[in-house]
């Protein structure tokens, strides 16, 4: 070992979208420090966006670079931009921002989402102490940062090592972010402890799969795994395809896992209902562009290399996945009563939308998948910050958590009407309507599923939409047309326990049972005890509301430029 | 021509009015109105200038597009928004916008009672923009846009005073009416497009002049048939002439403009237009002529036994539109006469409706005739001027409608086999049936004894209208008499039209000219005269008397709303019934019970959703486990 340490030539330039998010999430720990508290809030969101529109501003300096060389890697591909890579990277960092906004409105009630000190054990004489001492938990945002830099590293590495760190580190901060609830303390905790246990299982999955495919290739590069595909005689164990079906297999449930498809999906519903909603919605928006971009990173690569009977084996089990997800997502959303988990329900069926475009292993798909991941992300963000705006007010006047009962929204466009259009046009998005971005998004994915054949797919997606168009018009309807429950049912007891005591829902059962509107009618008369209000935004939120609202509508009317965008960003592969 | 770009603003201007007067509201109640008189007669001007250019050019040179810009580029569809400007389209903007200002005129005054006068004048200036469009369209489908934008405009006038339900219901039924109208319109469009690819005039009338090479007979005929369903609806044709008589709820303003002078003219229009389209489909062609014949007898006898003097008008409309119907289905001999005496209708018509409404302003808004009598003395300048649209609409000469209908008499005849006589002497009898019917509203109203009450608190105090309506009767009144015998000098308006409608040779009638006019004025004679001997020298009844069978169903309009109701109201009541029945009992228990047991699979698929940790893995593990068995089964087979 006389050569000694060869430092490797590193193109910085290449990374800055990742290493500009990550420094800044280094420099949020170091204000954690030394920033005094007063002004730590402030340092810390301004250093958060700084950095996110940072790293927008790098990806959209190296496009031309990348579009023209058609890709851009370092280190024999642990780092490796394709134009698709680079677009995903977009993506994340354009609905970060708004993330991060609504996670940084503290609204009319003055309090923001997060506990105002994460370590305290709820409902102790400590917990109370901090939050009259005005405390707050800033580390949220060096947290965001680090996860978003995980996010933008995701899809960007041919190594499948490296995925595996950028898996890691987008989830770990993610595990922390949903313990961190202000409210219903018990019911966030559990979540993220659900999520680390099952995201555990998930991650030894894809190191098992990951192991799989090294004894197969003995390599961990994509790139030369499909070499080795395409010329077996390279490796030793290259003759033994049933390896590298198995381990591409459980590399797909670590991918899909953190995607939200069935059958993996289990933790989402649980999770998203628990996390803080801000935090939920940056989760729901940006994890899930991440995972689709690393998704589409490894099979698209690995497509290349496979022969008929592989690539018909891939395409099964995505199919198995598709149909799953949609049905899932959409039938049991069908009966949700709450507002955050049919969201989250709603997500699902959107995982199962986005493996819809992904059977072709086409350009075609990959330019679909990442206007789907905008059109969808834009959309989630926006109703998850709505839904940080509808709170519970007891009898005293005094705010408290979040309204997510579904019932509790009957007649909310009376009291909020900008609120209830923006909401409803984020519903119709994510339905699908026309002149929506929805719309078009969904129309892509089944365009690219028709094209590679899987037309019953395409069917069975469009089905599926009808269905949750239903779930979707319903809270339309209930926020229109339905007068709300407070001047239906007068109060009946002032005394009761304000429901958002977390204590009672350790364990989230589902309640009750018998028809949507059956299980409506049952919550509506036990939401009678606290009135529902709308709390003003601070700024940030409505900002993002706004934002989101906009985008939706514009990528919707004049798709134009968006589209174009995106299929610039179709190619996967060097 | 060098005026050809202010063609778009034909339509702009009146539209702008519209747009101002509904936009600002009530801002403008106080002046608003002169909003709408100053576009009429500012689109006027515009029309005088092209017209004038148009005369200072050689007449092959007087047809002309103006091209906006494209429209609808859809696949193999392409549409322009392009007007036609040629001697056909600009006499009707001189007819539309000089008989529109009069009436713009007129209604500042009979209006002005009215707390939403704004808002009628807004609808007018509507309607002449939509009107406008029609008759500039250079193709059907932007024809169809100022065509429905008519239609509109008389829903909403027809209900103007919409807190009567009657008036409501009477808009209804037109709009109702017309839809069935608009749909053959929609149809033949369509034929049209599968026929000759295109919808624009150029190609279809093009094609249809050289005999539609490549289009069956069959298709012809369809075509044909659904211009003519169209013109029927818009211009109250049997058999979907029930909605004109009701439509006189509106204000009398609007039917002098819109259901008599104007709108309902607009089937005609289409039809003369389409000329060559009808005479490649000749079967069809034929039906034009009857239903022709058939309304203007219909209207005929409808008008003898109508004592509200706005109704009688309404059908006296009917049968006049009847002969320009005839007209067209008669051929290019037919087609300028068919249009020389829509123009002189628009005014004689749109005169004698003016002055029923001055009438009915001096009788507190009453419309029965049989409480008029002895108004000759009282309105005297009312009297002169519904003389004159009389005398017109009698065809005594020398006034405009004897030289407009005897020709279309003269070319009824003209022809071979069957043909001329049976349309001829329906024209001839039709004439005298006019003659009978005009003559007994003109007699009931203005001669004979007074029979209202003179005293009472309700009693009315006849008295002669405010000058700002008078004079739009006068101008009109002058029309009536001399805009016939104007355009008859030397064959001009026909040769005016020729451009157009093409130059046809001279065919002599079956029977001399000579006999024709004389047989045509005996019976305007003699049908007077039967007028003037019950109406004028004897006494009328106050209460209809009662009549023989012919009469009292002419008194309901020879039962066409009986008819339309059992042929087509109450089967079509059956039926979406019916329809309602099996949609609840099929569609939506099939469509709730997929949505209940989508409920039941959801909860189903919620109770795996436990919240336990251990399950959700082993759910994990076990849909992994499931896919690989899936992959291995299918392995292979998939590829």
């Amino acid at each position: 070992m006389n050569d000694g340490f060869i430092a490797p030539e590193i193109d910085w330039a290449v990374v800055a979208p990742v290493l500009v998010v990550l420094g800044a999430g280094v420099l949020g720990v170091l204000v954690e420090a030394f920033v005094p508290a007063r002004a730590r809030r402030v340092t810390q969101i301004l250093l958060t966006l700084a950095a996110l529109a940072g790293s927008l501003v790098a990806v959209v300096l190296l496009w031309p670079r990348v579009l023209r060389d058609g890709f851009a890697f370092i280190v024999d591909g642990t780092y490796l931009l394709t134009p698709f890579t680079l677009g995903v990277q977009a993506v994340v960092a354009v609905l970060a921002i708004p993330g991060v906004l609504v996670i940084a409105d503290r609204t009319s009630s003055g309090e923001d989402a997060f506990a105002p000190t994460a370590a305290a054990v709820p409902g102790t004489a400590y917990e109370d102490a901090a939050r009259q001492a005005g405390l707050q938990q800033t580390e949220i945002y060096p947290l965001v940062l680090f996860a978003t830099g995980g996010m933008l590293l995701f899809p960007a590495t041919d190594n499948l090592i490296v995925l595996f760190i950028a898996l890691e580190v987008l989830s770990l901060p993610l595990y922390v972010l949903c313990a961190t609830a202000r409210r219903r303390r018990l019911l966030s905790q559990e979540a993220a402890f659900k999520y680390f246990l099952l995201g555990s299982f998930a991650s030894a999955l894809m190191l098992f799969g990951i192991a799989l495919v090294y004894g197969f290739a003995g390599t961990v590069s994509l790139e030369t795994v499909v070499l080795v595909l395409q010329h077996p005689e390279l490796s030793p164990l290259g003759t033994m395809p049933g390896l590298v079906l198995t381990g591409v297999l459980l590399v797909l449930v670590g991918l899909l896992f953190k995607v939200g498809a069935a059958p993996f999906h289990t933790w989402t519903p649980d999770v998203y209902q628990g996390a803080p909603t801000p935090v939920t919605g940056f989760m729901a928006a940006c994890t899930k562009a991440a995972a689709v971009g690393a998704l589409v990173r490894v099979l698209f690569t690995l497509a290349a290399g496979f022969d008929d009977a592989l690539r018909g084996d891939i395409v099964v089990a995505l199919w198995v996945v598709a149909i799953l997800t949609m049905l899932v997502g959409t039938v049991a959303g069908a009966v949700q009563t709450d507002v955050k988990r049919l969201l989250a329900y709603s997500s699902i069926a959107h995982a199962g939308f986005l493996v819809v475009g992904l059977v072709g292993f086409s350009e075609l798909g990959a330019r679909a998948v990442v206007f789907y991941l905008l059109a969808y992300g834009l959309a989630t963000i926006g109703a998850f910050a709505v839904v940080t705006l509808v709170r519970e007010q007891d009898a005293s006047g005094v705010v408290l958590g979040e309204a997510t009962r579904l019932a509790q929204w009957a007649g909310l466009g009376r009291k909020a009407p900008w609120l209830t259009a923006a909401f409803a046009l984020f519903l119709l998005s994510m339905a699908g309507i026309p002149l929506t971005a929805g719309f078009l998004a969904k129309f892509g994915v089944f365009q690219a599923a028709v094209d590679a054949g899987a037309w019953p797919l395409a069917v069975l997606g469009v089905l599926a939409s009808a269905v949750a168009v239903f779930f979707y018009v319903r809270v339309i309807v209930l926020m229109v047309l339905t007068p709300p429950a407070d001047e239906r049912a007068a109060p009946e007891a002032a005394g009761a326990a304000a429901p958002g005591a977390a204590g009672a829902a350790v364990r989230p059962v589902e309640g009750g049972g018998g028809t949507a509107a059956g299980v409506v009618t049952a919550a509506r008369t036990a939401v009678a005890r606290a009135t529902v209000v709308v709390v003003g935004s601070r700024g940030p939120a409505a900002l993002a509301i706004a934002l989101c609202a906009l985008g939706v509508l514009l990528v919707g009317l004049l798709p134009a430029s968006v589209l174009d965008l995106a299929g610039e960003a179709a190619k996967f592969r060097p | 021509m060098q005026t050809l770009a202010l063609a778009p603003w034909l339509v702009a201007t009146p539209s702008l009015g519209a747009a101002i007067l509904l936009l600002a509201g009530r801002r403008t109640d106080r002046w608003g109105h002169w909003v709408g008189v100053l576009a009429s007669a500012a689109t006027f001007v515009v029309g005088l200038v092209m017209l004038l250019d148009m005369f200072g050019m050689a007449p092959e040179e007087r047809v002309a597009h103006h091209t906006v810009g494209t429209w609808v580029d859809a696949g193999a569809l392409h549409v322009d928004l392009g007007f036609q400007i040629d001697p056909l389209s600009m006499t009707f903007v001189m007819l539309v916008t000089f008989v529109g200002t009069l009436i713009h005129v007129y209604s500042v005054a009979y209006m002005s009672h009215d707390l939403d006068r704004r808002r009628f004048f807004a609808y007018l200036n509507l309607f002449v923009a939509a009107m406008l469009l029609l008759v500039l369209a250079d193709s059907y489908l932007v024809l169809f846009v100022g065509w429905e934008g008519v239609g509109l405009a008389s829903f909403l006038l027809i209900g103007f005073w919409d807190h009567e339900r009657v008036n409501a219901v009477a808009g209804k039924k037109a709009f109702v009416m017309n839809r069935v109208g608009d749909m053959g319109l929609l149809v033949a469009m369509m034929l049209m497009l599968a026929t000759f690819g295109a919808v624009d005039f150029e190609t279809v009338i093009g094609a249809s002049a050289q005999g539609a090479p490549g289009a069956s007979q069959a298709v012809m005929i369809a075509i044909g048939l659904m211009l003519l369903l169209a013109a029927c609806g818009k211009s109250a044709q049997f058999p979907l002439q029930a909605w004109l008589g009701d439509a006189m709820a509106g204000p009398t303003p609007v039917s002098a403009l819109i259901h008599a002078a104007t709108m309902v003219t607009a089937g005609v229009y289409l039809l003369v237009r389409s000329g060559p389209v009808l005479e490649a489909a000749p079967d069809a062609q034929l039906v034009v002529a009857i239903v022709g014949a058939v309304t203007l007898l219909f209207g005929a006898i409808v008008g003898c036994a109508k004592d509200d003097i706005k109704k009688t008008l309404a059908a006296s409309t009917m049968s006049q539109i009847g002969y320009m119907m005839l007209a067209a289905g008669l051929g290019p001999v037919g087609y300028a006469f068919a249009i020389f005496h829509l123009i002189t209708h628009g005014f004689f018509k749109a005169g004698l409706f003016l002055g029923a409404g001055s009438v009915m302003h001096a009788m507190g808004d009453t419309v029965d005739m049989r409480r008029f009598g002895g108004l000759a003395r009282l309105l005297p300048v009312t009297t002169i001027t519904m003389g004159l649209g009389w005398l017109a609409i009698l065809g005594v000469p020398p006034f405009s409608g004897f030289y407009s209908k005897d020709k279309i008499i003269e070319a009824a005849f003209m022809g071979e086999g069957w043909r001329p006589w049976v349309f001829g002497f329906a024209a001839l009898l039709g004439a005298g049936i006019t003659a009978y019917y005009m003559s007994r509203l003109f007699f009931m109203t203005f001669a004979g004894r007074r029979r209202w009450a003179s005293d009472g608190p309700d009693a009315p105090h006849p008295h002669e209208a405010p000058a700002l309506m008078v004079w739009p009767m006068i101008v009109l009144a002058v029309g009536s008499a001399g805009l016939g015998f104007a355009l008859n000098v030397g064959d001009g308006f026909v040769h005016w039209l020729e451009p157009v409608v093409g130059h046809t040779e001279h065919h002599e009638p079956v029977l001399p000219v000579w006999l024709l006019i004389a047989l045509t004025l005996v019976l305007v004679v003699l049908g007077a005269a039967l007028a003037f001997r019950q109406y004028a020298m004897s006494a009328v009844p106050t209460t209809p008397p009662h009549a023989h069978a012919l009469v009292r169903a002419a008194r309901v309009d020879l039962h066409q709303d009986d008819v339309n109701e059992a042929l087509v109201m109450r089967p079509g009541q059956y039926l979406t019934r019916a329809l309602v029945y099996s949609d609840r009992t099929a569609v939506d228990a099939g469509w709730l019970g997929l949505a209940g047991g989508i409920g039941r699979f959801g909860d189903r698929l919620r109770r795996l959703q436990s919240g336990y940790v251990r399950q959700y893995a082993a759910q994990t593990l076990g849909g992994l486990a499931v896919i690989a068995v899936v992959v291995w089964l299918l392995s292979g087979q998939v590829g």
